[in-house]
């Protein structure tokens, strides 16, 4: 029964010391200068983070296929999302026209 | 305790309306349908954060000089805050499901004394950004922020746009966290008073749990990107 999917408290309680010790990684990450490499370090512990909390805390790791198909989705849109902006303007960088002539009104 | 006898929380039998097969079929209704929520509320955010990226992109001179400007040890502090926040609302679902009153009163209620925490620390955050005149709009006068010392290569106005990102997002993720407390209020007296969540209906706590969670998720975001790099 899927009802009964009687996940141990210790659990959870792992799950919150490995989430604190990745928040302290990223603080400390960011305290020193990797060039071009902090952003994809932080966002990497950051997926990280997220995968503990989804899996463990919201019991996706213990759900139907279905469920899983379900919040895979969310994700899935984001995904399209930011690709397909970014593809645009990381791509075109005048699209935004020059950085030293556009000033917030 | 034993699945026969009553449990002392919640319903004497497990709970699902009429239109439901069985509670398995009732359950998995519950978790699609906040899932289908929560995909939406993650597409709501994406857009901040696509916007965000882009500008980040345009701009990246004024989105560090704009990271400079912030306490990034208030923003670690109200990460941890949300973190405990999470690990004590994943132990009220526990412990309803295991039917244990008290802890499930004493977790529950830890959760939403964090929850508090996290607004207590963002509200002494935007007090400081008023005080320097770092708000867009309502009070913008950065007389604070050394502009000579950062070499920009855009007109130093551009800060408005980092400071207009940063108050749309922590600004909605705060709303959030409002709206949580507010839902987690009803809960808790529904729990203290009528015992109405145990072993046989919990579903009202753990959704209530997704939906904290992924509160959580998108301060997990938003700390490195607006604090820290």
């Amino acid at each position: 029964m899927s009802v009964a999917h009687h996940v141990p408290a210790k659990n959870y309680v792992i799950n919150f010391f490995v989430l604190m010790i990745l928040m302290i990684a990223t603080v400390v990450a960011a305290r020193f200068d990797f060039g071009g490499a902090n952003l994809p370090i932080a966002l990497a512990i950051a997926i990280t983070k997220t995968a503990c909390i989804v899996l463990f805390f919201m019991n996706v790791r213990y759900g139907s296929p279905l469920v899983r198909v379900f919040a895979a989705g969310g994700f899935f849109w984001l995904c399209i999302m930011l690709a397909f902006t970014l593809s645009d303007y990381l791509l075109f960088t005048n699209v935004m026209g020059s950085p030293t002539t556009v000033a917030i009104p | 305790m034993s699945s026969n006898s009553v449990p002392e929380i919640g319903p004497s039998t497990p709970y699902f309306a009429g239109h439901f097969e069985d509670v398995d079929q009732k359950i998995e209704s519950d978790i699609l349908g906040m899932w289908l929520f929560l995909a939406q509320e993650i597409m709501f955010f994406g857009g901040l954060f696509t916007a965000y990226s882009v500008y980040r992109h345009a701009y990246p001179d004024i989105f560090q000089l704009g990271a400079d400007q912030l306490n990034y040890l208030m923003g670690a502090g109200n990460t941890m805050f949300l973190l405990i926040s999470s690990l004590t609302m994943a132990m009220t679902v526990y412990y309803t499901q295991h039917g244990q009153f008290r802890k499930q009163l004493l977790c529950f209620l830890a959760t939403m004394i964090f929850g508090s925490l996290f607004l207590v620390v963002k509200y002494f955050e935007y007090k400081e950004k008023w005080d320097h005149g770092l708000v867009p709009g309502l009070n913008w006068d950065p007389h604070t922020v050394d502009f000579a010392a950062a070499n920009l290569t855009s007109p130093p106005e551009n800060l408005k746009l980092y400071f207009i990102l940063y108050f749309t997002m922590t600004g909605l993720h705060a709303l959030h966290m409002v709206i949580g407390i507010g839902i987690g209020i009803a809960i808790f007296i529904n729990m203290l008073l009528w015992k109405k969540y145990g072993p046989n209906r919990y579903m009202a706590v753990e959704m209530f749990g997704f939906y904290w969670h992924f509160v959580d998720i998108v301060w997990v975001f938003l700390f490195p990107l607006i604090y820290l790099i």
